[in-house]
């Protein structure tokens, strides 16, 4: 196939997906629960992808996710409190110190770049160690995160422990799907680019990698910083997506969270972790929701046993636990969606690689 | 100055060896499987809820047996299902998992509790209180740091004397040729995760006789706190997981003391941070070099 019909093929794809969307939503309501489960889908995809670009396709093993989400979320909505607002949401701290609101866009973006200069900075010490010494490392930086964003001498800016709220959100799917696909589609150029390659030699062995004149801490700081980009910008359509913020939701086992659902879609595999995260998102907050009610069958008489609050969740887990411990590679391994499509031969060279 | 500062230091000696015996079970998995084992510190979580059921039913002297032959049963079980499988699967993958056992352990705990805190049981004579000086404190902040160093010294013992701790040893040094010279690589690891998840069943018993309160998520914290005392003491190395618990308890609560609660818990990442980027191996580890 040749490059130009390619693109508009998925031109077109990407076009009938938001017709679709908008038809799902004409026809659903906004409020329904396949539409909010396509919201945060599309914003996990977004997370998973960004923290898949590092995991699975850099090889760095950064459990730090969830801090550079708190940090686009608080960017974001501290930026785009309307000033009539601020008064009653700054309660404490007499109504802040930021005297201005900026928009919904610019606080998106500017979500984006604080966590990408805060990773830049993390960066530069941490990315020297290896493998678990690099997780526990990243870890404790989120933590350390989430606890100066909580501090209330920062009160006039960050609220301190104290909800933010009343910032802009969105209410139809159609802008989340707008901003999730323009990001992942700026991952996989980049992945397809000499520095996605570079990356991928990094992962698969760093000292062949820099024998090959791949500088390995400009390429790997490279990886950090654009990950946490878009990261940032997850966080800040995820505070769009609950309406309000609070530091101490953003937990290590977000972090966690995200990582299983890369493990699930399969590491170094974009639409792998996209389809992943709809995946979980709809078993966790969807389809599996009968699991926390309980249920009479046979008119009453034979209660179905287990199923009460939290059945869910530990369903959910052994069903992670089989996936990782059984199908390591995930849903897509390291293919693509797109690569399924390809003529036989391209397959036969992949095997002679292997 | 002094009297307002000891109550801070004993209950810092108290939660540093607490710290300890959690720290000295990671120390001795990552010794061995180069593991980072996330689901310790819900392991010592899931002890305080044994203990919190049992406790209803039993009287204290034969519950706390039980209860650490339970969080025994659990560990190995833990090891057998979830990092067995995955011996010769990359590093990755076994880390994953131990995150996807932590993951499971504490949904399972808030299905069993229904999310709700529960109050742990009073041990007679530990939870009672003593006054020393002008500070007031339970029995159990004084019997805790003797319980730990005599528990350390009876475990360095046997690493040091016994037949099954010299197999440790050398599993540890080089995992493969201890498989060739013929020692029991399975059984040697499901020793390590006996004596951990012993260990971390003593500590959850000291601990929540300390704090009361028990929820499916309270260990996480403690948990990477012990794991960052056993980076601290150089990983591997058990009286320098003890030590690293020890210190870090302590500054803890000094911090506590100085009136900036928030960032008790963030610094013990800073020192964690700084202690890899200037002495990776830690206070007491080995140098190891890396391979091509």
């Amino acid at each position: 196939m040749k490059k130009s019909t390619k693109n508009i093929i998925n031109i077109v794809l990407i076009a009938l997906m938001f017709v679709v969307l908008y038809v799902l939503e004409q026809q659903f309501g906004r409020r329904s629960m396949l539409v909010t489960v396509l919201k945060k889908g599309a914003i996990y995809a977004l997370i998973a992808v960004s923290m898949n670009l590092l995991n699975g396709f850099t090889g760095l093993f950064s459990l730090g996710q969830a801090g550079f989400m708190l940090v686009g979320a608080y960017t974001y909505a501290v930026l785009t409190i309307p000033m009539a607002k601020r008064m009653a949401v700054y309660q404490y701290y007499d109504g802040g110190i930021i005297n201005f609101t900026v928009p919904t866009i610019v606080g998106i973006i500017a979500a984006g770049l604080l966590a990408a200069v805060l990773a830049w900075l993390i960066g530069m010490p941490v990315l020297r160690l290896k493998s678990d010494y690099l997780a526990i490392a990243t870890l404790g930086f989120a933590e350390i995160i989430r606890a100066i964003i909580q501090w209330d001498t920062l009160g006039p800016i960050t609220n301190g422990s104290n909800l933010l709220k009343t910032y802009p959100t969105f209410k139809s799917v159609i802008p989340v799907f707008i901003a999730a696909t323009i990001c992942i589609a700026i991952i996989v150029f980049l992945i397809n680019s000499t520095y996605g390659r570079a990356f991928k030699a990094i992962r698969d062995d760093e000292i062949a990698a820099e024998a090959m004149g791949i500088n390995l801490f400009h390429h790997k700081q490279m990886a950090f910083v654009i990950s946490s980009f878009f990261a940032g910008i997850g966080g800040a359509l995820l505070a769009m997506y609950q309406g309000s913020l609070q530091a101490n939701a953003f937990k290590s086992s977000m972090t966690y969270e995200i990582l299983l659902i890369v493990v699930i879609g399969g590491m170094g595999s974009i639409s792998g972790s996209v389809m992943a995260s709809f995946l979980f998102i709809a078993c966790s907050e969807w389809w599996l929701r009968f699991l926390d009610t309980e249920m009479m069958l046979f008119g009453g008489t034979f209660k179905v046993p287990f199923l009460r609050s939290g059945f869910r969740m530990v369903v959910f887990s052994i069903v992670i636990m089989i996936v990782v411990l059984f199908f390591r590679k995930g849903i897509m391994g390291e293919k693509e969606l797109w690569d399924l499509y390809k003529p036989r031969k391209n397959k036969k060279v992949e095997g002679n690689k292997a | 100055m002094f009297d307002k500062i000891l109550p801070y230091l004993l209950s810092g000696i108290s939660v540093g060896g607490q710290y300890a015996l959690i720290a000295v079970g990671y120390t001795m998995v990552y010794g061995i499987l180069r593991l980072i084992n996330f689901a310790h510190g819900d392991i010592f979580t899931a002890a305080g809820f044994f203990m919190v059921y049992i406790a209803t039913a039993l009287p204290v002297q034969i519950a706390i047996p039980l209860v650490v032959v339970l969080t025994v049963l659990l560990g190995v079980t833990v090891e057998r299902v979830a990092y067995k499988p995955l011996r010769s699967a990359p590093r990755m993958s076994v880390m994953i998992s131990a995150i996807g056992v932590s993951y499971l352990l504490q949904n399972l705990m808030w299905y069993v509790t229904g999310g709700l805190a529960k109050q742990y049981p009073t041990i007679p004579w530990i939870s009672n209180s003593i006054t020393i000086g002008k500070a007031t404190t339970k029995v159990v902040t004084l019997i805790t740091p003797v319980l730990t160093i005599l528990l350390v010294i009876a475990l360095v013992t046997i690493i040091q004397k016994t037949k099954i701790g010299m197999a440790m040893r050398a599993v540890s040094k080089d995992f493969e040729t201890a498989q060739l010279m013929g020692i029991k690589i399975n059984s040697v690891i499901s020793t390590t995760f006996v004596i951990g998840s012993l260990l971390a069943a003593v500590g959850s018993v000291l601990y929540f006789s300390n704090y009361t309160s028990v929820t499916p998520t309270v260990g996480a914290m403690p948990g990477l706190k012990a794991f960052v005392a056993a980076v601290f003491g150089g990983i591997g190395s058990i009286p320098g997981a003890v030590i690293g618990a020890f210190i870090i308890g302590i500054c803890e609560n000094i911090i506590k003391a100085l009136g900036y609660t928030t960032f008790s818990d963030a610094f013990t990442f800073a020192l964690l941070i700084v202690i890899l980027l200037f002495k990776p191996t830690g206070l007491f580890g080995e140098k190891t070099s890396e391979k091509v």
